[in-house]
């Protein structure tokens, strides 16, 4: 099978943009040495990640915090550039939001799964046919008429989590947002992931709960020191990872 | 229409849609504040010019009212911009969508307040018994086109630049307060002494409220008007889209 996800040879560094969100004033004052600076002073953040995720293929994400995984999603879902190398991904990508971002807490429920559902790359007919069935995965059908700002923390992750699964992506990003839920929901998540496998849609799963990538992944990445320690099956990636901490 | 056009078209409905909704979310005069801000703005301007200082002018308050309505259209959406993508710093660090939409999303959000207060301008002809001519009938889209693309470039790039300077959402309301009284509004171009006519002939937004205020008041707009302002429009629109084509894959790393 061909590949959905490519990433080949990827780095990623960053400007350390402080010498502009310092103001004007004083880029302007050190011009030379602030032009000089900023060529140098670059954070790399990942060097020579180079993986392929296959089509129906459920990978996991893990690393300690800042070793870099959100920096992968981000390259995957197409808001990050790569330094060097390439990134390449076939197919409608939904990444999942954290809690409520892309909602506006004084809209109802219902509106912000339009506006969500929208910003994730429905058309607006497509959101309105799936609005029913969206409403009932998030089992918030009493509460859906409601500002959002009246939601719990695991209702709204409940809400996002379910404009995401609904929109029917190829490709599901997922940011450790399920630890919130309380253990019902996650285990619907768990359950909705798995049944996205069966259908052949591929997911990649950032997250620290070891137990959690246990249960869907086929896979695991493994990433420390910028770059990638290990990528084989989950279970022996999650050994090691976990002699390792 | 293929589906991307679609798309970007459905965006933009969604997001001026939650930008009506949410602006006077609990706030018990709704729309109405849209109508009051600047009809207050007037009548601090008249009692100052109208009833202190006795300015020389007929119907002084549908002069001022002609030109303050479409200027706060102006000024709310260039002020608006140099923190909308700030606000919006969550869905930008994660979803790839085109970022320009949240700009052409507030113009067209408080472009519909303006349009929803023209009413208030025939009435307040009405009142004054000031017949109106009916060139505004083609006149009035012309505008609105040629007013939404110059806001546009303008706040496209203050947008963009805020992300990098953030000096910039400081700068831009000292900057809207200086063009207002530079730009014929409180009193007409002709007043402005003889030696200092270029420096508002400079001036990238006079020609459109001036335009603007002649449409309403004579029924008549200045061709010449016209052509500087849409002259203006492309400049800026340019500029915009350079600076934000150069920028927007920056955008996650700077949030």
């Amino acid at each position: 099978m061909s590949p959905v996800i490519r990433c080949a040879n990827v780095s990623k560094n960053f400007i350390m943009y402080h010498h502009f969100t310092g103001g004007i004033k004083n880029f302007l004052f050190h011009l030379p040495s602030a032009i000089r600076s900023m060529r140098s002073t670059r954070r790399t953040v990942l060097e020579n990640v180079d993986f392929e995720i296959i089509s129906g293929e459920t990978v996991g994400i893990i690393g300690k915090n800042g070793a870099g995984k959100s920096t992968v999603l981000g390259l995957l879902a197409g808001v990050l550039l790569p330094s060097s190398g390439s990134v390449t991904v076939d197919g409608r990508v939904a990444p999942l939001l954290e809690l409520g971002a892309g909602f506006h807490s004084l809209l109802s429920g219902r509106e912000n799964i339009v506006l969500n559902g929208t910003l994730l790359g429905m058309l607006r007919e497509e959101v309105n046919d799936k609005l029913e069935k969206i409403i009932e995965f998030s089992e918030l059908e009493e509460f859906i008429d409601q500002p959002i700002r009246t939601y719990s923390s695991g209702m709204l992750a409940r809400l996002g989590f379910s404009v995401a699964v609904n929109c029917n992506p190829d490709i599901l990003l997922v940011d450790e947002v399920l630890a919130v839920g309380d253990d019902s929901f996650q285990k619907k998540c768990i359950k909705k992931m798995r049944w996205f496998k069966e259908r052949g849609k591929t997911i990649v799963f950032v997250s620290h709960n070891i137990h959690e990538i246990k249960q869907v992944c086929d896979r695991v990445i493994w990433i420390e020191d910028k770059t990638i320690r290990m990528n084989d099956k989950s279970d022996k990636v999650l050994s090691q990872y976990e002699q390792n901490s | 229409m293929n589906r991307s056009t679609k798309y970007i078209i459905d965006l933009i409905i969604v997001l001026t849609a939650k930008e009506m909704k949410v602006r006077y979310k609990n706030n018990v005069l709704g729309y109405l504040w849209s109508v009051l801000q600047p009809l207050s703005f007037a009548m601090v301007y008249f009692i100052a010019f109208k009833i202190v200082m006795r300015i020389e002018m007929e119907n002084y308050t549908l002069f001022l009212i002609t030109g303050m309505f479409p200027w706060q259209w102006f000024a709310n959406s260039m002020n608006e911009a140099s923190r909308l993508f700030i606000f919006n710093e969550s869905i930008i660090k994660k979803v790839n969508f085109p970022r320009n939409a949240l700009v052409i999303a507030s113009i067209c959000n408080d472009g519909i307040h303006f349009i929803l207060s023209i009413p208030v301008i025939f009435l307040f002809f009405f009142i004054y018994g000031v017949p109106m001519s009916i060139n505004l009938l083609w006149y009035i889209p012309l505008l609105l086109i040629l007013q939404f693309v110059i806001t546009y470039g303008g706040s496209l790039f203050i947008a963009t630049v805020n992300l990098f300077f953030q000096d910039m959402a400081r700068l831009v309301p000292i900057f809207i307060t200086f063009l207002f009284f530079l730009t014929p509004i409180i009193y007409s171009s002709d007043m402005v002494p003889d030696k200092y006519k270029h420096l508002v002939s400079l001036n990238p937004i006079a020609p459109l409220m001036v335009s603007w205020r002649n449409l309403f008041l004579n029924g008549q707009v200045d061709i010449q008007n016209i052509f500087i302002t849409l002259l203006y429009s492309i400049i800026f629109l340019i500029i915009a889209q350079l600076t934000y084509k150069k920028l927007v894959w920056k955008f996650a790393e700077v949030l």
